[in-house]
């Protein structure tokens, strides 16, 4: 069954016609027109799909998003620092935690996330932080190397 | 299919009266539908959003954690770590961030998965489960709850609105562990829950032990008769009466009888910890990272 609800993404509303059982990945891709959030295991294990609901990581993959109505939806496109990358955005490329570049909006999701409510984690947090998110690629230390990178800066400013 | 978000305790319960189902987070129901496991239900009603089933309220009688209390709160509330730790335990050890984030209490005990981190730390703390319908409510020890796999002896209409847990006195301390493969994203292989009160001399005045996934439910060393035994004793012998209480399977990751050796490990580490906790030594949430058990990175 369609059902009409507004999504707010990255603080704009967006109204939705979509069966009930779409899940917010789904309806963010294909409704919505964000494409940076990403399927991949669709199976909440690898955190390719992780957007913030409130500030919050979900795997949206495995969120209902007419259950999302009413709350604030962030993605990889709404984590911009106005026209420039945020600093986290940055220390990832100035770290390469970057190959493939499929699981890195969720990883960015996901450290962002954290560095909201804890701004200088130690590597254990950090790691912590991302243990939702999968990287073929990388061996985790350059995107744990860039996560403290942009802590310490955003620290020391 | 349909979703109605709940305004209130009371709509929530009507919904579930004409049929519907809840969901919270979704992390079981959701991801259920998308394996296969079970279609999502024609007619769901969200429960996330009402405040009657949040917050962890202390009273005389004890702690009422609220259904909708999710893991990440559970891990960090001050009422909870200093008094429940068990339960603060389990609920850093479940999932990842995300899913902590999500995940509620209430969720996971009516989903009576036999391998749920939350189970025996609520067994060993004497938890009931308040189930609610448009016509009343009534407790339940946690441990008549589940059924079986995935089964409770909750009626349909009923709603799952808090946890109790009674008062424990002092010198009392639990703990949680699990054996696991990696550090997150696991499900427990197998793991125990101790809850345990000193006396004067520093012995056992009481202890209780649960074990996970090593039974069709979470499971209670009955029989277990560890009072006034010294410390060092009773870690001693915890292992076997574990190894007496469990009925392991072999599935894809444990074969029973590895299970069965390890759920002894495991409840003599409870027990020691939950000793620890109870003479004061402060051992941090969780008990795995804590202590090195289970994944090393």
């Amino acid at each position: 069954m369609n059902q009409d609800y507004t999504l707010e993404v990255n603080g704009v509303e967006y109204p939705v016609s979509a069966d009930t059982s779409r899940n917010l990945l789904s309806v963010i891709r294909g409704d919505v027109g964000l494409t940076g959030t990403k399927e991949g295991c669709d199976d909440c294990e690898c955190g390719a799909c992780m957007v913030l609901l409130d500030g919050q990581p979900v795997n949206s993959c495995s969120f209902l998003a007419a259950q999302a109505a009413g709350r604030r939806i962030t993605t990889i496109e709404g984590v911009m620092d106005g026209e420039h990358l945020s600093s986290l955005q940055a220390a990832m490329i100035e770290e390469g935690g970057v190959q493939c570049g499929f699981c890195t909006p969720g990883m960015v999701m996901s450290a962002t996330a954290l560095l909201g409510t804890n701004p200088e984690p130690d590597e254990e947090e950090v790691r912590i932080g991302l243990s939702g998110n999968l990287c073929r690629c990388t061996g985790y230390t350059k995107i744990v190397e860039a996560v403290m990178r942009a802590a310490s800066e955003t620290g020391d400013s | 299919m349909s979703l109605v978000i709940a305004d209130s305790l009371a709509d929530a319960l009507s919904a579930l009266a004409g049929g519907a189902r809840p969901i919270a987070g979704g992390s079981d129901l959701v991801v259920g539908a998308r394996q296969g496991t079970a279609a999502l239900p024609e007619a769901l009603v969200a429960i996330d959003r009402l405040d009657e089933l949040k917050g962890i309220v202390t009273d005389e009688s004890g702690v009422r954690i609220g259904a909708g209390v999710t893991h990440a709160e559970l891990m960090t509330d001050p009422v909870i770590v200093d008094g429940l730790t068990a339960l603060a335990d389990a609920a850093a050890l479940v999932g990842s961030p995300s899913t902590r984030n999500v995940g509620t209490i209430g969720g996971n005990v009516m989903n009576a998965s036999p391998a749920m981190d939350t189970g025996a730390p609520l067994v060993v703390l004497g938890a009931t489960v308040e189930l609610a319908t448009t016509g009343g409510s009534r407790r339940v020890p946690v441990s008549e709850l589940w059924d079986g796999p995935g089964t409770t002896t909750a009626a349909a209409d009923e709603l799952c609105v808090a946890l109790h847990v009674p008062p424990s006195g002092d010198r009392s301390g639990s703990a949680y562990v699990r054996l696991e493969y990696r550090r997150a994203m696991e499900i427990a292989v197998v793991g125990a829950a101790a809850a345990v009160t000193l006396d004067d001399s520093g012995a056992l005045a009481t202890a209780r032990v649960a074990l996970t996934a090593v039974a069709p439910s979470i499971v209670e060393v009955t029989g277990l008769d560890l009072t006034g035994r010294s410390a060092e004793d009773a870690v001693a012998s915890v292992a076997d009466a574990a190894r007496g209480a469990a009925s392991p399977i072999s599935d894809l990751r444990a074969s029973d009888g590895y299970r069965l050796h390890t759920v002894g490990v495991m409840a003599s580490r409870a027990v020691d910890a939950a000793i620890r906790r109870a003479g004061g030594d402060s051992i941090a949430v969780p008990v795995n990272r804590a202590e090195g058990i289970g994944a090393s990175r």
